[in-house]
């Protein structure tokens, strides 16, 4: 007994170490920033800063943009996890497959190649004139950032809806409609509330990061729409203001875990972030 | 685009160099870590540099000033060389990250490199100590033929109506400023309060027209035929023309940015002999040469001008402009932490409306 857990101890002190390293240690970073001043000073001047004008606006924006583009995610997700769980193919491996494949090519090349899409000159015009369409024209503009979140986004929300959806006894459903319910019934009685575990771990999965992103907003809106996560990697970057870049990711993080909170209290399994 | 490309394979490369170095591979004679613009130098040369001395090379490379200055000084990384823009140098010597050059070292960059570069270099480096031309140029006006009928020679071109969605405009705070300030008529180091509360008016009022603001992307994007007008760096011109003949530069009358962009060596550099000869091989006239032919950015080297064979190029008037006849080419000045702070607040403001 006392041997299995000092060894489980053993076994688990790469991964400690790792979450020391790589999590608290930068996160404490983050607040040490985040809560002084230049001189090393507390303040809150560098979490106030997102009252001032353009930080707030930043901030609803990419709200405003993450929300829409979770939505859209969950109305394409839901009929598609629907089907491939009614599928009944036992190659459970297959459809995780088909979906992992487009992520083993790089984040940020299949957002690049969605501004050669795009473009004005790009590939879709050229095929819409050929057809002498009107072309389209979204590069720069907030439809195709939200394109590119719901894009590069889509699987983290399909996957965890897959896994609880498979999970559903059949025989739940089928005595269902033994008591007389029909599709529709047996859909909002049954399936759907079993299947809020993957809804609510969708939503984070595909909300956080839409939220946070400053690289899809970049390509695919021409540097002319400030997110929030814009924001803060210019203060790194170009203004090399760190504390404020800090404080802002701070202010970033309350929102994060609200998410997660609400995650935590509908998926209490975890069922639903079991990729 | 090809920011994100080059970090992703300049991480890659240097986690490479870095296992490299892990295993004992580094050169017989040493090493030298090198940060340079993104596409500043043929690779070629690296290799010949390798070969020649025995040193070996770790190359990373930034896209702006801005975001290589705050790695420099955090100390983070080791580099011994790097290729920082005039007004960058000036806040480098003022904040004592720099190492002075030991010229007996370097004959090659005292003989070949013109004297009236040494001498503009004076305006951010006042005893010519720390640093040693690279490139310069101008900023100005790249424009496509078939799109724009007009002539050009204004920066108001880029307030035009008519070109609304094909308007290139520089991703960095300091040239778009720099094109607002020129534009009514102030002085691009300006840090009075209501000159730039003008230019950022001036940019804001401009941006429904901007199609978007990008740094090495004009130059792909004026070549695919994306845009009709954007802001480039002279050096950028030349190479855009061989791929696209329609496109023509020119620098617009309000007056622009003259930049020298020099080598320097770090205060904390470890491999102080090595970047001694590094950026004196960098200014042997073949080299030199071979740097240009790739890069087209303006050479500095006399010597290296003499050995291009083209004529056109060796007398062209873009890449070797006869800056006289100009009255009101200015270059960049530290503005101080005050002045950066508040350029990067308008700009901010600029961004987000």
């Amino acid at each position: 007994m006392k041997n299995s857990k000092s060894s489980q101890r053993l076994l688990s002190s790469p991964y400690i170490a790792w979450a020391v390293i790589f999590i608290i240690v930068p996160l404490c970073m983050v607040f040490y920033y985040g809560l002084t001043d230049k001189t090393g000073a507390f303040t809150f001047e560098n979490i106030a800063a997102i009252m001032s004008a353009e930080h707030a606006k930043a901030l609803w924006l990419s709200l405003g943009l993450s929300l829409i583009s979770t939505v859209i995610c969950f109305f394409i997700a839901y009929p598609l996890a629907m089907i491939l769980a009614n599928m009944n193919v036992n190659q459970h491996s297959f459809i995780v497959l088909i979906f992992i494949l487009p992520m083993w090519m790089n984040f940020l090349l299949r957002t690049l190649a969605w501004q050669t899409l795009l473009e004005k000159t790009g590939v879709i015009n050229n095929v819409l004139s050929f057809l002498h369409l009107p072309s389209l024209n979204i590069i720069n503009t907030p439809y195709a950032i939200v394109l590119g979140m719901v894009y590069n986004f889509l699987p983290f929300m399909v996957l965890p809806l897959y896994n609880s959806l498979v999970k559903i006894d059949p025989n739940v459903i089928n005595a269902a409609k033994d008591l007389g319910a029909n599709n529709v019934q047996t859909f909002f009685k049954i399936t759907f509330p079993l299947s809020i575990p993957g809804i609510i771990s969708g939503i984070t999965m595909v909300f956080i990061p839409a939220l946070t992103t400053f690289v899809i907003s970049n390509l695919l809106g021409g540097s002319k729409i400030l997110l929030i996560g814009n924001v803060i990697e210019e203060s790194f970057t170009q203004a090399g203001n760190w504390h404020l870049g800090s404080g802002l990711s701070i202010v970033l993080m309350i929102f994060i875990i609200v998410n997660m909170v609400a995650s935590a209290i509908f998926d209490k399994d975890g069922e639903g972030s079991a990729l | 685009m090809k920011k994100y490309l080059s970090v992703f394979c300049m991480s890659t490369a240097v986690l490479l160099s870095l296992a490299g170095c892990g295993t004992g591979t580094s050169g017989e004679n040493g090493e030298v870590v090198v940060y340079n613009w993104g596409e500043y130098l043929d690779p070629e040369v690296l290799d010949i540099f390798e070969e020649e001395t025995g040193i070996k090379v770790i190359y990373d490379e930034f896209e702006t000033n801005e975001i290589m200055y705050p790695k420099v000084e955090s100390g983070a990384s080791e580099y011994d060389v790097i290729c920082p823009s005039d007004y960058m140098i000036q806040k480098m010597i003022e904040n004592d990250l720099l190492a002075e050059l030991n010229f007996d070292n370097m004959p090659n960059a005292k003989a070949n490199i013109g004297k009236q570069y040494w001498e503009q270099s004076q305006q951010f480096d006042p005893e010519n100590k720390y640093s040693v031309p690279y490139c310069w140029g101008t900023v100005g006006i790249l424009y496509n033929k078939t799109m724009v009928d007009e002539p050009v020679d204004s920066w108001s071109i880029l307030w035009d109506e008519e070109y609304k969605d094909n308007i290139l405009m520089q991703d960095s705070v300091r040239d778009a400023f720099m094109v607002a300030l020129k534009l009514n008529g102030y002085s691009m180091n300006s840090t009075d309060v209501s000159e730039l509360e003008t230019a950022k008016n001036a940019l804001i009022e401009q941006k429904p027209l901007v199609q978007a603001y990008v740094i090495d992307q004009v130059r792909d994007k004026m070549i695919g035929n994306e845009a009709a007008i954007g802001v480039i760096y002279s050096g950028e011109a030349i190479f855009t023309q061989r791929e696209n003949p329609d496109l023509e530069y020119v620098i617009p009358k309000e007056g622009t940015n003259v930049w020298i962009d020099s080598w320097v060596m770090t205060k904390d550099s470890q491999n102080k002999e090595n970047a001694e000869k590094f950026i004196d091989f960098m200014c042997r006239p073949d080299i030199a040469l071979k740097n240009f032919e790739y890069i087209t950015y303006s050479t500095p080297n006399d010597a290296a001008r003499d050995l291009i064979e083209d004529e056109d190029i060796k007398n062209s008037p873009v890449a070797f402009v006869d800056l006289s006849q100009y009255s009101n080419l200015e270059t960049y000045q530290y503005l101080g932490e005050d002045g950066d702070a508040l350029y990067n607040e308008l700009w901010k403001e600029v961004k987000s409306n």
